[in-house]
């Protein structure tokens, strides 16, 4: 497709009702609305115990002492234990870094981290246990921002490092520090028109998944553990967890429990080696579930983020070079911080063209709340800088702020600053066009017959405003989200699929251990099977560990790889019902030998549509079952010094238009409309596809003007860790959300399809801060905005 | 302590209710009733709401020893319980809930093994699976009971008005827009039944 | 802990009267979240669910007498025209399901100086009606009934039983900011009720101060300008300097706080902002009001 023709529209169409392309309706939804559904906070067992995590109160502390006796002596306590009860030496665990432990061992780095664990018969009786638990600290200074963790005198966050960032961070308080050069910026400057500085702050962002953590551990027979879990990766947590436990990863079995929404945090453990050591300790099932003010503490939160940006542009509005400096905030432990790294810094431009880049990112050790994975992993941050940049460049140059996006806007062929070449569809200027060329909703929507209509107002049902200090503004943004896990990574999924005949009927089932979190993945997996092997009727198998991995629930790649895998693994099986078909019938028709055959409609038809058997014929009796592994195509590490490599899989594009009324004068905002043009390559789901776009938006509008957790700066303690305090938008916060989905295939990937999941949360933050710039004229260079920063009152 | 009341249409006893238990565990962990939902303990995001003598309240902010005698309605029974509305004059002519409804259901059946097919649902739960209303579906049945409500207060409510009554229901995963759909659709069925 | 069910308010005073620690829980909507998140266990929950009495309101010649535990709800469906400013005031607590089970008992028995009731009460003009086994009833003026962050006017053996609000004589605004639009604790809020009758005004404001506070220098000044203007007679706009000062004296009422919700700096000029607004709300509302009494006659 030329890159920048008449975008065309891919309608792959599948014979087999219920096949990819259609708007099938969740297997899970009718248990969902009728309340059965088993959450992993559902789970329940006769005789289990409820375990409570005793966490520390200081941020940064050498522990003196801990003693315990007096929770043990309390009636209907079964176990407490501490680091030294740990049963190997394995203590630490961590999805990279093997940097977090299990219970603290001599020292707390961050507020709220784990010191002990209680099992209790009733959950009162364990958190008046873990009460008892009596902890001395003696307190160490804080460190909170790059400052102090650089700081001549500071403390290491993590003494004696051994992990393999060490080698090239400038400091051991630096996780990973990944710099990316291209052409000479310094040089390029020197052609620019237009120079624009700029500094920025990110805020820090909690997923705020409804389902808080919880599972349930029961020991088994044969001395193992069987953990029912809320995760988005069964085996990265089962890499984990076994060693802690001194297990064979074989004797921990795992099962997905229906998960309430993840968003990245889910992806580090929470409570999964605590409910196990205590199950395995008292030799009884045991039950945690965290409450709201525990799951601030129990996963890791959106790195907040210093950026620092130059923008040089010609007065034709071509983009001469890009500088940029991002660092990141990753707290107590490693976590993801790395790959954040490396994707704040290879998308930190944006999804335009510059050839000469100077660029940094490093993510530091502080005793902050440890920071990780979140929908949309380092380029949610960069996308926040760079798109306010390109506003700004377009200000000083008296152009459109689209049409300087648009001049500059990368398509397929454009070079990466990592040098990779961009080999799919990049409709960037396409999309910004489709976003802009919505009708915009109606001026003054709040005025009815009877009065201002406080509920379409800033401010709400509060009734701050009945139309005083309300002025309307526009704001766009776009955004590139790498899909899949990038930089050499071995991102692979397993797939089982079978066949048989069941009640007269073809039957098939899909076994994986993908983590189904909301995303609507099982509902995909059924249509692929449906799609690829022509039968009506598709199981979809618990996840869990009796089949391979696959991957994590995150990097929008589900439908991708586990998606890729169950469509690979049904071609496999299609083959072998094939070969039976051949075996069987191969005599009675000659197209058995020739045609290219196909599985529709529950029996077996050439391309030309001629029926030559039924399934159920063919597979009389057999079934045919194929467990395979699929991989996209392998990526490179990025070079450590230059930041050059063919580090990504995929990129995925959205852009955002936000419509905004603000109450200039009490400097609340109400978001009139957000309205997303997306590419999905192939929207295997449409209804799910608008779904995720609509999701991904709302959690953007929420960084952008409310959610934030607060650390205090001089303690590293965190001031909000409840829904009162940490704001996520309400109905009445959320606008309408237009959406306009543009298929173009990526030849790469199956079907087409491109991961979606994420795109659509990085250009919301920054197209509802540019409205609000337009509404307001402020310069605004932080997110979350607040009532404060438009009143000049922070 | 010992508390009696009725959920769903039937007598309930917990026993060994500690004093400081809500409404929301006895329901969850004592009676075997999980489908109202744990998100946040402070009356901050709606997914434990159930009808307290057909009142929507949080159930996590009801002590258990205030629900002594008194009825509860979770996510669990309130397709029973629109189908009684129905029965009973809830709507005008006894119509809506049954042939249109049915009819619905049967469209909207999944292919697949996991539906719990042949369920009986009220119209907005089956309006919430037609519109996709459901991702994670933490938030799911909190919204239900709430939207349910609402819809029997006001059969045809004004989006400002769906925004209003549901502004105490959190979702994460949704982004809203289709929980608009799905209130809409089920309004627009039940004036249609009606 | 022990749950206390008395069954009438008889009952609930001799219950509280034997155990002064105990907790009294109606709605729940602050007494469960501390027990949910284990920031208090109380000796005793004494329950007045069950107590009718608490739950009703008869409007009277001046007044309403509102039960402790009549729900928000109740409030904004059924007494807009007696307690419009308090009306208002409901429509913004939390959320539905809250405003069906949270009463002004509970924002008076928790006296956070962020509970949506007290700036709509301070202005109305309202009394609580508090009781104890031993000493009967007594009457508080809701002036007097505020003592410091979370700290009221009680007696450990008394209950609340009801607020006898003046009924509105003139028209009531109530205007709160959070930073959300729906289910929001106040940064700050504002009440303000004219009183035709007595040709006065008076303001409450909430979430600004260790207390909720009327702004009395702001009400003087805001009386003074009126009737030296012959406001009340001529129904003309106040002009601008007038409610900027009003604005100004009502901001300058706040003692507020830095804290993870708003600054100080924000909280004294919302409040200014909101002061002008509400001012100038009731007093169109009151002009119009005038020019119909007017037409009719």
């Amino acid at each position: 497709m030329p890159a920048n023709g008449a975008p065309t529209k891919i309608t792959q169409g599948s014979k087999t009702k219920g096949g990819i392309g259609e708007s099938t309706l969740r297997p899970d939804g009718t248990l969902k609305v009728t309340g059965e559904f088993a959450y992993s906070s559902d789970m329940w067992h006769e005789d289990m115990l409820w375990g409570q995590i005793l966490r520390s109160t200081v941020a940064h502390a050498e522990i003196v002492s801990i003693d315990t006796s007096e929770a043990l002596a309390m009636p209907g306590v079964y176990a407490v234990m501490t680091y030294d009860d740990l049963p190997t030496d394995v203590k630490n665990y961590g999805l990279e870094i093997q940097d977090t432990p299990v219970l603290a061992h001599g020292k707390v780095r961050h507020h709220g981290e784990p010191v002990a664990i209680v099992a209790a018969d009733h959950p009162e009786t364990a958190r008046r246990a873990a009460a008892k638990i009596k902890v001395e600290y003696r307190e160490l200074p804080v460190i909170t921002d790059e400052a102090s963790a650089l700081a001549p005198d500071a403390i290491l966050i993590h003494e004696n490092r051994d992990d393999h960032h060490i080698g090239h961070v400038p400091h051991p308080n630096i996780v990973h520090r990944q710099p990316i050069i291209r052409g000479n910026a310094d040089e390029a400057a020197k052609k620019a028109d237009v120079v624009v500085k700029g500094e920025y702050t990110f805020g820090m962002q909690d997923q705020a998944f409804l389902g808080p953590e919880s599972g349930l551990a029961v020991p088994d027979e044969d001395g193992g553990v069987h953990l029912y879990i809320a995760t988005q990766w069964l085996h990265s947590d089962l890499r984990q967890i076994a060693p802690v436990l001194g297990l064979p990863e074989s004797k921990v079995r795992m099962t997905l429990s229906g998960v309430g929404g993840a968003f990245g945090g889910r992806e580090d453990l929470s409570m999964q080696i605590h409910a196990c050591l205590l199950a395995l300790r008292t030799g009884k099932p045991v039950k945690i579930v965290y409450n709201r003010f525990e799951s601030f503490f129990g996963h890791v939160h959106r790195h907040p983020a210093k950026l620092f940006y130059e923008h040089g542009a010609t007065k034709d509005g071509k983009l001469t070079h890009v500088k940029c400096r991002i660092v990141l905030d990753g707290g107590a432990y490693a976590s993801a911080s790395p790959a954040v790294v490396g994707n704040a810094s290879s998308l930190s431009i944006g999804p335009y063209v510059v050839d000469d880049v100077d660029i940094e990112a490093i993510a530091l050790y502080t005793n902050n709340p440890p920071c990780g994975a979140m929908r949309g992993f380092g380029a949610v941050q960069a996308c926040f800088a760079y798109e306010a940049q390109m506003d700004k460049v377009a200000r000083q140059l008296g152009m459109d702020p689209v049409r300087f996006r648009q001049l500059n806007a990368m398509e397929q062929g454009t070079i990466m600053p990592t040098g990779q070449p961009v080999d799919s569809p990049a409709p960037v200027a396409e999309l910004l066009r489709r976003v802009k060329a919505m009708p915009m909703p109606p001026e003054r929507q709040w005025e009815s017959s009877e009065g201002a209509d406080v509920r379409q107002l800033p401010g709400g049902l509060s009734n701050t405003t009945h139309g005083e200090g309300v002025v309307r503004g526009v704001g766009y943004a776009v955004g590139i989200k790498n899909v899949g896990f990038s930089e050499g990574f071995d991102d692979y999924s397993t797939a089982k699929v079978r066949m048989e005949v069941i009640n007269g009927e073809p039957v098939a089932t899909v076994h994986t251990a993908m983590a189904e979190v909301g995303q609507g993945g099982v509902t995909v997996h059924a249509q692929i099977a449906r799609t690829e092997l022509g039968v009506a009727q598709v199981t979809i198998h618990p996840a869990d560990t009796q089949v391979g991995s696959a991957g994590s629930t995150s990097a929008s790649r589900q439908t991708y790889v586990t998606g890729g895998a169950v469509k690979n693994s049904c071609e496999l099986v299609r083959e072998k019902v094939l070969e039976i078909g051949r075996r069987k019938f191969g005599s009675y028709h000659p197209a058995w030998a020739t045609a290219e055959l196909l599985l529709e409609g529950g029996k077996v038809v050439t391309d030309g549509g001629e029926v030559l058997a039924d399934l159920v014929d063919v597979l009389d009796g057999e079934s045919v079952e194929v467990e395979a592994e699929w991989r996209h195509r392998p990526t490179e590490a990025f070079d450590l010094r230059t930041g050059q490599g063919n580090g990504h899989v995929q990129y995925s594009f959205a852009a955002h238009r936000a419509v905004v009324e603000v109450d200039t004068e009490l400097g609340l905002v109400k978001v009139i409309e957000l309205a997303c043009a997306q590419d999905v390559g192939k929207a295997l789901n449409p209804l799910s596809v608008i779904g995720q776009i609509q999701g991904g938006t709302t959690q953007g509008l929420g960084v952008a003007v409310m959610e934030e957790i607060v650390v205090d700066p001089k303690t590293a303690k965190v001031k909000n860790p409840s829904f009162t305090d940490y704001l996520i938008p309400t109905i009445l916060d959320t606008p309408t959300i237009p959406v306009d989905v543009l298929e173009l295939a990526d030849d790469h990937a199956p079907y087409g399809l491109r991961g979606i999941g994420e795109a659509p949360t990085l250009s919301s933050t920054p197209a509802v801060l540019a409205a609000i710039r337009n509404a307001t004229g402020l310069e605004l260079n932080r997110t979350p905005v607040r009532p404060e920063h438009l009143t000049g009152t922070a | 302590m010992r508390v009696n009341f009725t959920v769903n249409g039937r007598p309930q006893e917990a026993d060994d209710v500690w004093e400081g238990e809500s409404l929301l565990y006895v329901l969850r962990e004592r009676l075997g009733l999980p489908g109202s939902k744990n998100a946040c303990e402070q009356g901050e995001c709606g997914s434990c709401t159930v009808r307290l003598d057909g009142v929507p309240v949080c159930s996590c902010l009801v002590a258990a020893g205030q629900v002594e005698g008194r009825e509860v309605v979770t996510v669990e029974g309130l397709a029973d319980y629109a189908k009684q509305r129905a029965e009973h004059g809830g709507c005008a002519s006894g119509a809506c809930g049954t042939s249109l409804q049915d009819a619905q259901q049967w469209a909207a059946k999944g292919q697949d093994s996991q539906t719990g097919e042949g369920t009986e649902l009220s119209p907005i739960q089956q309006a919430f699976i037609d519109a996709g209303a459901v991702q994670c579906g933490f938030c799911t049945p909190g919204l239900l009971v709430a939207a349910d409500e609402m819809l029997e207060r006001n059969p045809n409510p004004t989006d400002a008005d769906i925004r209003e009554a549901l502004s105490g229901n959190l979702c994460r995963c949704t982004g809203y827009e289709k929980i608009m759909d799905a209130v809409r659709l089920a309004a627009a069925r039940q004036s249609e039944g009606v | 802990m022990d749950f206390l069910r008395p069954a009438s308010w008889e009952e609930a005073l001799a219950a509280k009267a034997a155990h002064p620690t105990a907790v009294p829980i109606a709605g729940g909507t602050d007494v469960m979240v501390e027990i949910n998140f284990d920031h208090r266990r109380p000796e005793y929950l004494l329950d007045l669910n069950r107590i009718g009495d608490l739950y009703e309101w008869e409007v009277g010649e001046d007044s309403v007498r509102l039960g402790a535990s009549v729900p928000y709800t109740r409030i904004m469906e059924n007494l807009r025209a007696e307690l419009p400013g308090l009306a208002l005031a409901s429509h913004t607590v939390a959320s539905p399901q809250i405003r069906n089970r949270g009463g002004v008992g509970g924002n008076l028995g928790t006296a956070s100086p962020a509970g949506d009731a007290h700036p709509a009460l301070l202005a109305s003009g309202a009394e609580v009606e508090v009781e104890s086994a031993e000493r009967g009833t007594r009457l508080i003026p809701i002036d007097e009934f505020y003592k410091g962050v979370k700290r009221n006017a009680l007696q450990p053996d008394e209950l609340i039983r009801a607020v006898h609000v003046k009924k509105a004589d003139g028209p009531q605004q109530f205007s709160k900011v959070g930073t959300r639009n729906a289910m929001v604790i106040a940064v700050c809020a504002f009440g303000l009720a004219l009183h035709p009758e007595t040709r006065t005004v008076r303001t409450g404001i909430g979430s600004a101060a260790p207390t909720p506070v009327r702004a009395k220098a702001a009400e003087e000044f805001l009386n003074a300008a009126l009737e030296e203007g012959g406001f009340w007679d001529n129904g003309k706009i106040i002009t601008p300097s007038v409610a900027k000062q009003f604005a100004d004296l009502c901001s300058a009422a706040c003692n507020p706080i830095d804290d993870v919700r708003g600054t100080a700096s924000y909280r004294r000029h919302a409040v200014g902002v909101m002061a002008r607004r509400t001012l100038t709300w009731t007093w169109e509302s009151y002009r119009g009001a005038r020019r119909t009494t007017e037409g009719a006659a």
